[in-house]
C-alpha cells in the first residue's frame, strides 16, 4: 500500500504539508482549512477513543453532507474505525437499521433526526452512544457538540492508528434483495489502491477544486472526498436540494470554478436539458467523470456540446469494487450514434474476466458475467457469509473474483459494452435498486395484499419502475396515497413512476408472481 | 383569479403526473414534493409550464420545495411575480 498507516495519511500529511488551503467549502455558508479540519478530526478521534471506539469498531455518520461529516469521517479513521454513512434524506427507519445492523459503537446524529433515530433504532438492540449534532456551517456543528462533550468530561488526547491494509475503512450500505439493505465492506487497502488509481489517471492537483455532488453514502463520494484531499485541492460540497437543481448548479459550477465534476449521468442530463449552460462560463471543468447507470446518447452529445472543454471519463464499477473500468469519450458525439458507450477496459489495480453461468471464460466476442479480482475488491458483505460466499467465484488458485452480475460483451481490443443483468437489480440516478426491496416497502401498506414490481427501459436508456398491485379492498389506495405512503417508506431514487391495480396479479403454474406477463402489461 | 389559476396548475398536474387519478384527492395542501408527487424532473417540468403559461420567470433559488410543495404555495409565489410584472 502506498500510504502506510491507511487511508487517512493521505489527508493528514497534506494538512502538515499545505495546512492554510482550503480543503472544503459549503457554498455560501463556511469553509475549512486542511490544519483546521486535521485539528477538528483530532478531537472527534479524541472523543471516539474516549466512548471505548478501538480499531474495528464502527462509527456512524447520520448528517446531511457537510464539514461536520467529513470531520467524523476522518476522525473515525484516525480511530482506527470505519466509518458507515447513512442518507439522512432516507427514512429513519432504514437509516436505524443499518447502523444497528453493523452495530455502530458511536453515532454522530444531527439534531433534527435524534429523537426519531432513537424511536427507530432502540427496538433493534442496543443503542449505540449517540453524539447529537445541531446544524452549523464550517464544521462549527461537530465543534460544538465536542465542546459541549467537554464541559461534562474532557477527552484526553489519543493517537491516531496506523491502519493496517486489511482494516476495514468504511462500509457502504446498497439495496438488498430481501428489502433489508446490506453492508458492503472496503478496507484500506481497497480505498487506497482505488485513490492510487485516480491519481494516475486524473492527474489532480492543489489547484483543481472537484465537486462533491454524490451523497456520502454512495461509493461515488469515495472518489471525490479522498482523491481530493489526498492532493490537497478544494471539495465543493454540495448539498442534496442544490444536487438535484439543475439551474443553481449550473450556477454554482460556474461560481465555484469547478475543475473536476463527478456525478450520475441523470444529473448531467439534467443540466443537458434545463440548465441554462450557456448563461454561464464553465470554461474551468477540465474532466466531466460519470459512473453509476448508462447515460443516453442525446443527452451527453448535447452535454458535449454545450461544454466543449473538459475531458469525459465514462466510470464503470460496483461499490463492491468501486470503478473497476473506464472508458474516455472523445467529443464530438456523432450524431448518428445512439448506442451507449462502452464501459471501457479494466483498470490497472484490477483484473477482470468473462464466464459463463458455469464459471468457464467465454470467447472474447460472446455474451457472459464480468468478474473482477485485485486490490479494489470487497472484503464482504457485513454479517452475510452466504451472500458473501455467492457473490465470489473462486479460481483453481483459489483466487476470489468478485461476480458483478453484469451481462458483458469483450470487443477487440479489451474494451468492455455492458449489456444488462443476470438478477432483478436495475440501477436508477446512478443507485442500485433491488426490486425485491421496493416491494417489501409497499407490502407495508396495510390495504396491500400483493406487490410486485418490474422495470422497463425507456428510449433514452433510463429505467421507469412500474409497482402492479391488489389491494384487499374492494376501492384501493388512491395514487397520491401510494406516492406519499411509498415516500415515507423508500429512498426517493426507489420510487415507483407507475402504479397498476389489479385485482390478483398473474401467478405460473407453480404460484409465484409471472414476472414476465406483468412485464408484457407495461 | 387566483382559483383559474390554481386549476389550471392543478390540470397540468394531474394530467402529467396523476393519469387516472380522482381529481378531489389532489388538494391546495396535499405535499407535491415532499409527498413524493413530483420528482426533480417533475419539478422543472412544472416550472416551465407555469413560465410558459403565464410568462413569467423564475430564478433559480425561487425553485425550491418551500416554494413548489403545494399547490397553495405555487399561487402564491406566482401571484407575487405577476403582480410585480402587471402595468
Amino acid at each position: 500500500m502506498n500510504a502506510p498507516g491507511g487511508l487517512h495519511r493521505y489527508f493528514t500529511e497534506r494538512a502538515r504539508a499545505a495546512g492554510s488551503s482550503t480543503a472544503a467549502i459549503e457554498p455560501g455558508q463556511g469553509s475549512i482549512t486542511y490544519a483546521q479540519l486535521d485539528h477538528l478530526s483530532d478531537r472527534v478521534r479524541d472523543r471516539l477513543v474516549a466512548c471505548g471506539v478501538q480499531r474495528g469498531d464502527r462509527v456512524g455518520i447520520y448528517l446531511p453532507k457537510s464539514i461536520d461529516a467529513l470531520a467524523v469521517m476522518y476522525g473515525a479513521l484516525k480511530a482506527g474505525a470505519a466509518y458507515v454513512p447513512v442518507d439522512a434524506g432516507a427514512p429513519s427507519a432504514r437509516c436505524a437499521y443499518i447502523l444497528q445492523d453493523c452495530k455502530v459503537r458511536v453515532a454522530f446524529v444531527d439534531a433534527a433526526h435524534a429523537e426519531k433515530f432513537d424511536a427507530e433504532a432502540r427496538p433493534l438492540g442496543e443503542l449505540p452512544v449517540v453524539v447529537t449534532v445541531a446544524p452549523a456551517a464550517g464544521g462549527q456543528g461537530v465543534r460544538g457538540a465536542l465542546d459541549q462533550a467537554d464541559r461534562i468530561a474532557e477527552a484526553p488526547p489519543a493517537a491516531t492508528v496506523a491502519s493496517r491494509p486489511s482494516d476495514l475503512a468504511y462500509i457502504l450500505y446498497t439495496s438488498g434483495s430481501t428489502g433489508k439493505p446490506k453492508g458492503v465492506m472496503l478496507s484500506h487497502d481497497n480505498a487506497v489502491s482505488f485513490v492510487d488509481w485516480c491519481s494516475e489517471v486524473f492527474e489532480p492537483t492543489p489547484s483543481d477544486r472537484f465537486s462533491s455532488h454524490a451523497p456520502l453514502h454512495f461509493d461515488l463520494s469515495i472518489l471525490d472526498v479522498h482523491v481530493c484531499l489526498k492532493h490537497g485541492a478544494t471539495l465543493v460540497l454540495i448539498s442534496d436540494d442544490l444536487g438535484k437543481d439543475a439551474l443553481r448548479l449550473a450556477q454554482l459550477i460556474a461560481g465555484e470554478r469547478i475543475t473536476i465534476w463527478y456525478s450520475a449521468p441523470s444529473i448531467l442530463a439534467l443540466l443537458a436539458q434545463f440548465g441554462q449552460l450557456k448563461r454561464h462560463d464553465h470554461r474551468s471543468l477540465r474532466h466531466v467523470l460519470f459512473a453509476g447507470e448508462v447515460f443516453a446518447v442525446k443527452h451527453l452529445r448535447s452535454l458535449c456540446e454545450q461544454w466543449p472543454g473538459p475531458r469525459y471519463f465514462n466510470l464503470y464499477g460496483p461499490t463492491e469494487t468501486n470503478v473497476c473500468t473506464y472508458h474516455e469519450v472523445v467529443p464530438p458525439v456523432p450524431e448518428d450514434r445512439t448506442k451507449p458507450y462502452p464501459i471501457g477496459r479494466v483498470c490497472s489495480h484490477l483484473r477482470s474476466r468473462v464466464l459463463d453461468e458455469h464459471g468457464a471464460d467465454v470467447p472474447r466476442g460472446s455474451e457472459g458475467e464480468l468478474c473482477i479480482a485485485g486490490r479494489g475488491v470487497m472484503k464482504g458483505y457485513w454479517g452475510l457469509e452466504e451472500q458473501t460466499a455467492r457473490g465470489f467465484h473462486r479460481d483453481a488458485e483459489g483466487t476470489p473474483w468478485y461476480r458483478t452480475g453484469d451481462v458483458v460483451v469483450e470487443d477487440e481490443t479489451g474494451c468492455y459494452t455492458y449489456l444488462g443483468r443476470r438478477d432483478r437489480m436495475v440501477k436508477r440516478r446512478g443507485y442500485r435498486v433491488e426490486l425485491g426491496e421496493i416491494e417489501v416497502g409497499l407490502y407495508r401498506h396495510p390495504r396491500i395484499r400483493e406487490a410486485a414490481v418490474v422495470a422497463t427501459t425507456d428510449a433514452d436508456g433510463g429505467v421507469a419502475i412500474h409497482a402492479f398491485l391488489s389491494s384487499r379492498e374492494p376501492k384501493h389506495p388512491s395514487l397520491i396515497e401510494m406516492k406519499r405512503f411509498a415516500a415515507e417508506q423508500l429512498p426517493l431514487y426507489m420510487l415507483p413512476d407507475r402504479y397498476v391495480w389489479l385485482d390478483a396479479l398473474p401467478k405460473t403454474s407453480t404460484d409465484k408472481v409471472d414476472y414476465q406477463r406483468l412485464k408484457g402489461m407495461t | 383569479m387566483s382559483q383559474a389559476i390554481m386549476q389550471s396548475i392543478k390540470d397540468y398536474i394531474m394530467g402529467e403526473f396523476l393519469p387516472g387519478e380522482d381529481p378531489a384527492e389532489l388538494t391546495p395542501t396535499t405535499p407535491l414534493i415532499s409527498g413524493g408527487i413530483l420528482d426533480s424532473i417533475a419539478t422543472l417540468k412544472l416550472v416551465m409550464f407555469v413560465e410558459e403559461t403565464y410568462g413569467v420567470n423564475f430564478e433559480p433559488h425561487e425553485v425550491d420545495k418551500e416554494n413548489f410543495d403545494t399547490l397553495d404555495a405555487i399561487v402564491t409565489l406566482l401571484r407575487s411575480k405577476i403582480s410585480t410584472v402587471a402595468p
